[in-house]
This record gives C-alpha cells, sequence and structure tokens, in this order.
C-alpha cells in the first residue's frame, strides 16, 4: 500500500521540521513527538521514511549493512553483492520483549544442529533508517535506557546467552507520547535531541483540507501518491543537498556566543543542550541551502532543542516553550 | 446493569444505532478499523452473529501470548519433529478478517500495541467485546481512538439484528461545505482527533451508499456524526444562539443574495449536525459532561498497571517448565539439562536418532524474573472548610513535589479529596504531572469534613491497587475534626464514630499510612485518628509545602 505522502501533511510544521532535520543529521539524537492521538505523528514519520532514497546494502547482510559497515563488522555481515533496498523504518510494538528488541539466540539453528548462532533483533533491522515507538513512555524503563544508548553509540553489543556479537545500528530514534499518559523520566527526555509538541489543528479549515487529503488518498492511494510525487521529490533533494552542505557549515562565533546566551537564559546549562542547538541550527542551514549558520536558524529550531532539558520547576504553571519564546524575545528581540 | 432507567430521549432501543453502525462498518471494514460494543447484552451477540454472517470473523482471546500472535517456532512440535516447525501467527492468519475480542477491557497494553499496528496498516479490523462495568474502566485507549463505531448494548431488549448492504463506495466523494459541517460538529463536541473526523466522513459515504444515494446528504452526516462523533465528545455543545468565532467565513465583499442564502444554509447544516450528534450523546457520557468532567481522562488502561508477570525485570534464574503462557524458554538453561542425558538417550531410542541433541519436554526451562512491585501514594486530602482555609495550598504544593519525585522513582500518585458531603477520587493511580496539576488546580475547598468517607475510599482505592500487584501507601492529610458521617449526614458524634471504624479498618487490612495533622494548632483528634489507624502522625502546624514534602519523603521509603 502506498504511504500517505509526506508533503501532503497539513500543518505540524515543527514536527515537519525536526523529522527533516533528523533525517539530514542522523547523529543529532532522535525525536521525540508529544501529543494527543490522532495528530499525525506516527503518519509523518512512516512518510518520511518512504520518502527518503533506497540505501545501497549487502544483498546477505540482515542489518543492510553498507560496504563500510562490512569492513567494520566482517563477522557480521554476509557479504553478497551490493543492492538497493528501501530505507527500513521499524516499528517497535509497545510489548517488544528484550529478545526481540537486541536480538537473541537463534533457536532454529540451536534446535537443528545445536549450533550456537545469533538471531538479530529490531535494532538490526532498523540499522540504517528509522525506529519508531509509539507511546514510549508506557515501554519498559530498561528498554528505553537501552535504546537510546544504542542510538547514541550506533552500535549493538549483546553479551547474553553465551552470545558475543557486535552488530552496526544507527537509526533515527523517533519516539512520541502522550504526557497525559504518564511522563518519561528526566534522564532520559533529554538524551533525545530534539522534542517536539503537536497538538490538533483546532480550525475547522485545517481540519476540513485534512479530511479532504485523507480522503482522497483512502480512495485511490496510488493515484494520490502520485498526485504528490513531485512535492516529496522537492523535500527528498532539499534533504539530500543537506546532507551534503552539512559538514562544509561553520558556526561562527557570534553564532556559538548566542547558543551559549541562550541556554543560560532558559537554564538548559548542561553542554548537551547547547551542543544540540547548534547542530540542529546547521541543520536547519543546510536544509535551507544557506550559506551560513544565521540567528534565525537558531531560533527556529531552538524550542525544539531546548524544551524537554529545561530544569522543571512542578510549581511554575509557565509551558517550556512559552520560557524559551521569552528569552528568545528578551535576547534578540 | 446500573438498573438506572433508560433517558426518555432515547426512545429507540439502543441496538438500532448498533445495526446502522455495523452496516456502514461492513461496507469497508478495514478503513473503519471496528466497533466496540459495550454490555453483554443478547443483542450484542445477534448483531456479532450477523456481522459474522458477512465477513470473516476469527475469535481473538484477549491472553493471547506474542508467539501466538505473530507466529514462530512452535517448540514442541519442533523438539518431537527434531527439525524446526513454523507456525503461522493469528494476525497473519486473520489477515483482511475481522478479530473479535471478547472482554477487551482486560486487554493488556502490550497486545492492545500490537494490534493497533496491525489496524493502521489495515490488516485486521477488530470488533472489542467490552464487558467493563465500572465507567473508568474500558479497552485500551490505543485501541479505541482507531476504531470508528463505539456502541453501547447494555440497556437493548432486542434479540434479533440485522444489517443492512448496499452499493460498493463509490458515490460521490463529501463537498467542502459537508466536511466542513463534521469538522464544526467535531470542534463543538470537543472532538480533537482528526482520525474521528476522517472516519465520520468515510461513515457519511457509506450510509450513503446503504440508502441507496450517490451523493451524502444531511441524513447522512446527522447519522455518521451521531455514531461517530456523539460516543467521543468531551464537552457539550455550545448554545446554538452563540456564534461561534472558528467557522465564521472569511466577509466577502460585494455579497449578494445568494451568498447570504447559501451561507445560511451552511449554518443551518452544521447546526442541524451538532444538534443531532449531541441528541445521541450517551446518557451515562452526557451526566458526566454536565457535570463538567472530562470523560475517560480517568481511563483504566493510562500509565503504569503493570502486572506482576513472569515476563520482565530482574533475571533470577531459570526452572524446569513449558515455556507457554508468556515464559519465556532459557534456551541455556534446557541445553545444559539435556546434555549429560544424551548417551543415556542415544542408547535407548537406538542409533537410528541423526538428531544431534535428544531433547525431552522435561529439559525445558524457563525464565523467571522478579519484579519489584510499584510503589503507589494515595493521597487523602481534607478540603472541608476548617481545614482548607489555611493548609489546603501547602498540601496541595506538597502533592506536586511528590509527584515531581514519583516520576524520577517510577512509583504512582493518587489523589482524593474529601468536604462537603463527598469524597472524590480526584486523581486515579498516575505518573502524569499534566493531569495532577490539573486535578490540584481544580481542587475546590470548603464545607463539612466527611472524614469517614475520605478514609473509606482511600481504603477502596488501596485495596484494588494492591489487587494489581502494586503497593498503596496512604498520606492521609487532615484536621481529624470530622463533622459529616460515613452516610454524608452531619453529626460531630456519628462522624467522630464513623471515621474511627473507617481508620480500623485501614489498621485491619495492614496498609502502610500516615496521618498529617494539618490544624493550626497541634490536636487530639489527629494523634487518636493515627493511632487508630495504627498509622504513623505527623503534626504540622506550621508547615509549608517543601517542609511537608521534607517530612512526608524522609519516611518515605525510595
Amino acid at each position: 500500500m502506498a504511504k500517505f505522502p509526506f508533503s501532503a501533511i497539513v500543518g505540524q510544521d515543527e514536527m515537519k521540521q525536526a523529522l527533516l532535520i533528523a533525517a539530514v543529521d542522523g547523529s543529532l539524537g532522535g525525536v521525540m513527538v508529544f501529543g494527543d492521538r490522532g495528530t499525525g505523528k506516527s503518519t509523518a514519520a512512516r512518510a518520511l521514511a518512504s520518502l527518503l532514497p533506497p540505501i545501497t546494502a549487502h544483498v546477505n547482510c540482515p542489518y543492510g549493512g553498507s560496504k563500510e559497515d562490512a569492513e567494520r563488522y566482517p563477522d557480521v555481515c554476509g557479504g553478497g553483492p551490493l543492492r538497493k533496498r528501501p530505507v527500513p523504518f521499524v516499528d517497535l510494538p509497545l510489548g517488544a520483549t528484550e529478545d526481540r528488541v537486541i536480538g537473541s539466540l537463534d533457536l532454529e539453528k540451536a534446535l537443528r544442529s545445536g549450533e550456537k548462532g545469533f538471531e538479530p533483533g529490531l535494532l538490526a533491522k532498523a540499522h540504517r533508517g528509522f525506529l519508531y515507538i509509539d507511546e514510549i513512555n508506557l515501554l519498559e524503563d530498561h528498554l528505553v535506557d537501552l535504546l537510546l544508548d544504542v542510538a547514541a553509540s550506533g552500535e549493538n553489543v549483546v553479551e547474553r546467552e553465551g552470545l558475543s556479537v557486535r552488530h552496526p545500528a544507527k537509526f533515527v530514534l523517533i519516539g512520541s507520547g502522550n504526557p497525559e499518559e504518564g511522563e518519561l523520566r528526566p534522564q532520559l527526555l533529554d538524551r533525545f535531541g530534539l522534542s517536539v509538541e503537536v497538538r490538533t489543528p483546532e480550525d475547522i479549515e485545517t481540519r476540513v483540507k485534512i479530511m479532504r487529503l485523507v480522503a482522497a488518498s483512502e480512495r485511490d492511494p496510488e493515484g494520490f501518491a502520485a498526485e504528490w510525487a513531485a512535492e516529496d521529490e522537492k523535500i527528498l533533494k532539499q534533504i539530500a543537498r543537506g546532507k551534503a552542505k552539512l559538514a562544509k557549515l561553520e558556526p561562527s562565533q557570534d553564532i556559538l556566543t548566542d547558543a551559549a546566551h541562550l541556554c543560560m537564559a532558559v537554564g538548559a546549562d548542561d553542554l548537551r543542550g547547547e551542543l544540540t542547538l547548534m547542530r540542529a541550527a546547521r541543520a536547519l542551514a543546510a536544509l535551507e541551502g544557506a550559506r551560513s549558520i544565521k540567528r534565525e536558524h537558531l531560533i527556529a529550531v531552538a524550542p525544539s532543542a531546548l524544551r524537554h532539558r529545561l530544569r522543571r520547576d512542578v510549581l511554575d504553571e509557565t509551558g517550556s516553550t512559552a520560557r524559551i519564546t521569552r528569552a528568545i524575545d528578551e535576547l534578540f528581540g | 446493569m446500573t438498573g438506572e432507567p433508560a433517558p426518555e430521549r432515547l426512545s429507540s432501543d439502543p441496538l438500532n444505532d448498533a445495526q446502522i453502525a455495523a452496516s456502514l462498518f461492513i461496507q469497508s471494514p478495514l478503513s473503519f478499523g471496528g466497533m466496540v460494543l459495550r454490555g453483554s447484552a443478547p443483542a450484542r451477540d445477534a448483531l456479532v452473529a450477523a456481522i459474522a454472517q458477512k465477513l470473516p470473523t476469527r475469535r481473538l482471546p484477549a491472553h493471547v501470548d506474542d508467539e501466538r500472535l505473530l507466529g514462530g517456532i512452535d517448540i514442541a512440535a519442533s523438539l518431537a519433529a527434531g527439525r524446526p516447525v513454523e507456525t503461522k501467527g493469528l494476525l497473519a492468519e486473520a489477515e483482511g478478517a475481522v478479530l473479535i475480542v471478547p472482554m477487551a477491557e482486560r486487554m493488556n497494553e502490550a497486545l492492545a500495541g500490537r494490534l493497533a499496528q496491525a489496524l493502521d496498516d489495515k490488516r485486521v479490523a477488530l470488533i472489542l467485546l467490552d464487558d467493563a462495568r465500572e465507567a473508568d474502566e474500558g479497552p485500551p485507549l490505543a485501541l479505541m481512538e482507531r476504531l470508528a463505531f463505539q456502541c453501547d448494548l447494555t440497556h437493548s431488549r432486542e434479540r434479533k439484528a440485522s444489517l443492512k448492504t448496499g452499493a460498493a463506495l463509490e458515490n460521490a466523494p463529501l463537498d467542502d461545505e459537508a466536511l466542513a459541517a463534521i469538522a464544526a460538529t467535531g470542534a463543538a463536541l470537543g472532538v480533537h482527533s482528526v482520525r474521528a473526523l476522517i472516519h465520520t466522513s468515510a461513515a457519511a459515504r457509506a450510509h450513503a451508499a446503504i440508502s441507496g444515494r450517490g451523493e451524502a446528504e444531511r441524513a447522512d452526516l446527522e447519522a455518521a456524526a451521531r455514531l461517530v462523533l456523539a460516543p467521543r465528545a468531551t464537552q457539550l455543545p455550545p448554545p446554538p444562539d452563540e456564534p461561534e468565532t472558528d467557522d465564521a467565513p472569511p466577509p466577502e465583499t460585494g455579497e449578494t443574495p445568494e451568498d447570504n442564502s447559501q451561507q445560511s444554509a451552511d449554518q443551518k447544516l452544521e447546526d442541524k449536525v451538532v444538534e443531532a450528534a449531541a441528541a445521541a450523546i450517551p446518557a451515562d457520557l452526557l451526566a458526566q459532561l454536565a457535570k463538567g468532567l472530562a470523560p475517560r481522562a480517568s481511563g483504566a488502561s493510562g500509565s503504569g498497571q503493570k502486572r506482576k508477570s513472569g515476563l520482565r525485570g530482574k533475571p533470577l534464574g531459570a526452572r524446569p517448565g513449558m515455556p507457554r503462557g508468556g515464559a519465556r524458554l532459557a534456551m541455556i538453561d534446557t541445553l545444559r539439562a539435556a546434555v549429560p542425558w544424551q548417551a543415556v538417550r542415544r542408547k535407548e531410542t537406538g542409533a537410528g536418532s541423526d538428531s544431534p541433541l535428544i531433547m525431552r519436554k522435561d529439559d525445558l526451562r524457563v525464565r523467571r524474573f522478579e519484579e519489584k512491585a510499584a510503589r503507589v501514594t494515595i493521597f487523602a486530602v481534607d478540603a472541608s472548610g476548617s481545614a482548607a482555609a489555611a493548609r489546603l495550598a501547602e498540601a496541595k504544593g506538597a502533592v506536586e513535589l511528590m509527584l515531581a519525585q514519583a516520576y524520577v522513582t517510577r512509583s504512582e500518585v493518587a489523589l482524593i479529596a474529601f468536604r462537603g458531603e463527598v469524597a472524590e477520587l480526584l486523581l486515579p493511580p498516575t505518573r502524569s504531572l499534566t493531569r495532577a496539576r490539573r486535578a490540584l488546580a481544580e481542587l475546590p475547598g470548603g464545607g463539612g469534613t466527611p472524614l469517614a468517607m475520605g478514609l473509606n475510599t482511600a481504603r477502596e482505592l488501596a485495596h484494588s491497587v494492591r489487587g494489581r500487584g502494586r503497593t498503596p501507601s496512604l498520606i492521609v492529610l487532615t484536621d481529624g475534626r470530622a463533622n459529616i458521617d460515613a452516610a454524608g449526614q452531619p453529626g460531630r458524634k456519628q462522624a467522630g464514630e464513623d471515621a474511627k471504624d473507617a481508620a480500623k479498618a485501614i489498621a485491619r487490612q495492614g496498609i502502610d499510612a500516615l496521618v498529617v495533622d494539618i490544624s493550626a494548632r497541634a490536636s487530639r483528634e489527629g494523634g487518636d485518628l493515627a493511632e487508630t489507624m495504627q498509622a504513623r502522625y505527623l503534626a504540622l502546624p506550621r508547615a509549608d509545602a517543601k517542609t511537608l514534602h521534607a517530612a512526608i519523603s524522609s519516611r518515605e521509603p525510595a
């Protein structure tokens, strides 16, 4: 079935921007999306994955490894000729066991030949793609720990059941959840690169537009996708250009100072916040094809990059987003 | 059955609407996702049977495990055959069919997550049979949200159901006017999910199809709004006279009379649809909304609710057993158990066996895990006039601080307030700061002190928390001066005795408790209460939120 095209998603600009930034700079640490059900969180994440150009991978590699991966991890990659395959998008189900996530002893092999083999898990499947976790706040804590750890290191190390395996697992982690149903521990939250808040559009016009588009897509998914293919193609090119441009962009001293000031003003005082803010601004600048990173880029990504890092004052009713906007106004207004 | 009289405005049997919903559903089961059927009346069975005549169905027990659902290696068969035997999962077997889930209110979140994925991929449709007795129980919200229709058949007296069929869904898409009417109705009823609106528009088209119309008319929109939007309402529509700011069309220059009439027809369509939907809001929901309570905020399938299972937690080693019911095979331990016997078994079975390992059922080991029971701190806050004036704000602050800490330690917090003639569960066990803050902000003060009621409610909650395998601990913030008895009648003497009885009951159940005396001067009543309850006693005559929090958490095991 053809997926709903990314460019046909109405509104939700901050989420789309965050996803695109994550696609340009996969090492940012993923995106956490907070919001109600039925706001198009998973639609957007899925659409982005199917929008990206196919990757080249060894045919027999269960990890979808590239040439470099095969060189770095000769034991685990099955090799074979290089072929194109779509960017993986793995939907991690809520009840997933540790076995299924990190991989486990290959039961089939063990039963057939008594051999000890490794059966790759979902982390392996997600390599070079996206790992999407709906309702991440309901996921077992130790699994969330593990996921963030692997996402940060880009490598899955398995030491269990007498197995000792290392395999590449570089993916963009996308989590979503509804804060009304329990929150993510702050220690975990701040390891996500970006966080966005999505709301259902409340104005009638937007809602009508969404209904019209979805109805059109349900009636004729292929035709609808074809209609939007040109738009999607534009975004695809934009991402590709952004990726190429990323390494060439260096933040100026002024921008670094701005970032530091902003982080101090909102009280996101750890280094991770500053780094993420800077890198997200760089990715956005690359995405827009700008010559240099400007203050406007910094301001545009500040809410997503910092919102979840603010020290929480439980008695302060002001939302994090409001605090960031206020600080931006005061500093750069 | 609650025995409530059926409301007058629902003169027809609830089955009628359910039949229409089912007729729409069978038009395009995968795009509607499915139905939630509440109440175990004969009508429900009849309706399910009628659907089963039109569509392939399959029953899915709510306790199905992952292996059975998704497929995998059949261990028993594999061992017997000496080669891996694959089994197909239920989801794969039921591809494109309707899965009927009995007792869906007991479904765990893991299964709900899997099914939600299958729904999103349009692989199956679901019919959830919801036998919940309490208003706050129900199937997992992740599924409720994805299924188009929710019908309550509790009060149905019918025994037969029949469905309508119509032409295939080839009629015209809805025009913008119709879509705008649906969007406006959604907004008026406080339905925030766009998915619900999408379901509504599809339902309107399906309704037109079964009515033999090429294009959806007002009646179709009304029916769709009634079936899809009404059960999801979170607010009552604003009075019709009040103009809505959102949907006012942009002012046009040079309005012609025709334009005007167009516009008023537009308003009319919206109003009619809103009206139809509002009239169909289920009675219990209506009562809740009228009280100003948001429904389903207290959904039983919120955070946590983890059962003690042998599935996760700290590994404890393996024990003999079959890997079924979710217990996982401890492969290494199983092999270890089998290896020493190989020579013996090979002799027994003869040399004919070419399997490198001869396994027996007794060799199988399953893993065990230790899961620490989560702690739930229940606050019972005295919000009466005597306590409220000075201390309520501090109590609120302390609860918030506790909660902030709770989400770090992964424990949960619940909040009960008692004042006037009632004790209310304002916040069922949760980790959500957002919800807790809202519940606290809305907590009013004043009125009598129904201490006995508060204690009883707290005890019942503690009991049910325990039933779910978690450890309750109770913190009562009160001045101990009861003046409303357990039946809600004023009277200091009776109230005092009832409170004493309630406290004794807590002691009998051995619930870990703490009484925080928040009266201006330490009182005898508070101390007595703590003693009867076998609880610790803490007099905090002049504490602010922080001190209170420090005092509570110092005795709270982390």
